[in-house]
């Protein structure tokens, strides 16, 4: 196996931690919404697999596999971006 | 892969940091989330397959008919709940998106295991077991999403526990484990197909059984793990299939996810396996009851309870869940606005877990327009409690519990709350002297100077809107 995708990995966990750990918790819902449209990165995970699926079975699983995926990645941005539209600053009175 | 997609995968991983990191101040937050999505776009253009060609440069088949399909469908049921969704619902909201994420993780590692097991004769372990892990992992998290989403939408809200309950969960997870073990030395053997079908079911089963005698105010811890399991999950699926993109993304959301879990349980002062397998609220209510409370309630009228508030010179509003399922952020907002009118210094002091998630009060009244230099945090804002003329707890219970400071023996002794007891008074706007979710008596409704508004909170706020404005 190719070492450097475990470096990544490792690397990956610690930049994780340290850019989470300075977000104040107003902002913890918008940051979970956020992380979890991130990880809507599986659609490409789910466009691989379908590309090479061969026989119905296969082609039905890949199929509901980007369907999910895509709702997981374009509902997660979009309820994100939602929530995010109202932090605005103080208007003047 | 070639040179220039691997430059084109560190981008996407520094746009992913970059969007994380922005999303950590409200002044950049949103245009954090837009960069985290632009390097979304950029990664699905770079596509490309375990050989090094780009996805997009293979003759049409069925096979992409089928996904611009899903895609549009995917599209169409995410921005239609994305946008449909009421700013209450929105935890639940994201408990959904997180486990659809889960099974589209565990559908990747199940199809990539079918077709390596039917290809080769031995399947390396270092692609097997992150396979099996993204199988275990995303159905799990996709079954206990589902439950979570429930729970939050008011379905079998109630802790689900019967004796053995943690002893057969083990045995699941036992069993589950033994049949993982088993395929990553036999995933080519004759049934291996079958042992995967029993594995995932019971995965499936797992994150029903895990999920369901956890508590509904827990659900916010419960989908913060969940979501890191869901990162995690396609992490792994990301090494199954040499997707360095899908590494780096997984792993962000799964370490930033554990992270965020364990600071959720911190602010309630439990750690995370007793939220997990504690079945809280269920043994803790009965024990505070029997402990019986000193002194007598004492109801207000809204007319009265306006000319308190009308006449501070500082009053600090405590938010709690009671004020979001009343859908009564906007009648808050204009209640501030009219004291704030008259020269009341108004602020919001926000508990870290209020609500259903951290931040939830913070959706909400951002959705009021009220501006977020008055959202105050706990710790800042305990100090100066003594100096506050009226304190006005909106359907929060639990968080302004003294209990928490006062008796060793409550199960929220310790959690840190906001001390509007030491206020000079307190109205509680409640809807009845039912417990709070911790299933515990408060004291703080007991007390001398606290007075008890009883009714909706909707209802009750647009009386002392009335009422104010009278004055």
């Amino acid at each position: 196996m190719d070492t450097n995708i475990l470096f990544i990995f490792i690397l990956s966990i610690f930049v994780g931690f340290e850019v989470i750990s300075k977000v104040p918790s107003m902002l913890h819902t918008p940051l979970m919404s956020g992380t979890n449209a991130i990880h809507g990165i599986i659609l490409f995970g789910g466009i691989l697999v379908l590309t090479d699926a061969s026989g119905p079975l296969a082609q039905a699983l890949g199929f509901v596999a980007v369907v999910f995926g895509s709702a997981n990645v374009f509902g997660g941005f979009m309820v994100t971006d939602r929530m995010l539209q109202m932090f605005k600053k103080k208007k003047s009175p | 892969m070639s040179p220039a997609v691997s430059l084109i995968f560190i981008g996407v991983a520094a746009l992913f940091i970059i969007g994380i990191k922005f999303l950590s101040s409200p002044k950049t937050a949103r245009i954090g989330n837009l960069v985290a999505a632009a390097g979304m776009i950029v990664a699905f253009l770079a596509l490309h397959k375990v050989d090094g060609t780009s996805v997009w440069m293979h003759g049409w088949s069925v096979n992409y008919t089928l996904i611009a399909a899903g895609i549009v469908i995917g599209l169409v049921v995410g921005a239609a709940g994305a946008y449909s969704v009421k700013m209450t619902a929105m935890p639940q909201m994201v408990a959904l998106f997180n486990g659809l994420g889960g099974g589209a993780a565990a559908l990747v590692a199940s199809l990539e295991f079918a077709r390596d097991s039917r290809s080769y004769e031995v399947v390396a372990g270092f692609v097997t077991v992150p396979m099996l892990f993204a199988t275990l992992i995303g159905s799990l998290s996709f079954s206990g999403s589902i439950i979570a989403y429930l729970k939050l939408q008011g379905k079998f809200e109630k802790p689900m526990t019967f004796t053995g309950q943690n002893f057969l969960n083990g045995l699941i997870l036992l069993v589950i484990l033994g049949l993982a073990g088993w395929l990553i030395v036999n995933a080519s053997a004759a049934g291996a197909a079958t042992a995967f079908i029993v594995m995932f079911a019971l995965a499936l089963f797992f994150g029903i059984a895990m999920v369901m005698p956890i508590g509904g105010a827990d659900m916010p811890v419960v989908i913060s793990l969940l979501n890191s399991f869901t990162g995690l999950a396609v992490a792994a699926d990301g090494f199954a299939i040499n997707n360095t993109a899908m590494i780096v993304a997984g792993t962000l959301v799964g370490s930033s996810g554990t992270l965020l879990t364990l600071l959720m349980c911190k602010a309630m002062n439990r750690p995370v396996t007793n939220v997990l397998f504690g079945a809280f609220g269920s043994s803790g209510g009965t024990k505070a009851a029997a402990n019986g409370v000193a002194g007598t309630v004492k109801p207000v009228q809204a007319d009265e309870a306006a000319l308190l508030l009308a006449y501070a010179q500082r009053v600090v509003v405590v938010p709690g869940y009671g004020m979001a399922v009343a859908q009564a952020q906007h009648q808050v907002r204009e209640l501030t606005d009219e004291l704030g009118k008259r020269g009341v210094e108004v602020q919001f002091a926000i508990h870290p877990v209020a609500g259903r998630m951290p931040g939830h009060m913070n959706v909400l009244l951002a959705e009021a327009n009220v501006p977020y230099d008055q959202l105050i945090e706990m710790e800042q804002i305990n100090p100066s409690m003594d100096r506050v003329d009226v304190c006005l707890v909106i359907g929060a219970n639990d968080v302004v519990n003294p209990a928490a400071r006062e008796e060793k023996s409550s199960p929220i002794y310790g959690m840190p709350i906001i001390e509007a007891d030491r206020c000079k008074s307190t109205i509680v706007m409640k809807r009845s002297m039912a417990a709070g979710f911790a299933g515990i008596e408060n004291h703080l409704f007991y007390k001398d100077n606290t007075r008890m508004l009883f009714g909706d909170a909707k209802a009750s706020l647009q009386q002392l809107i009335a009422a104010v404005k009278e004055n």
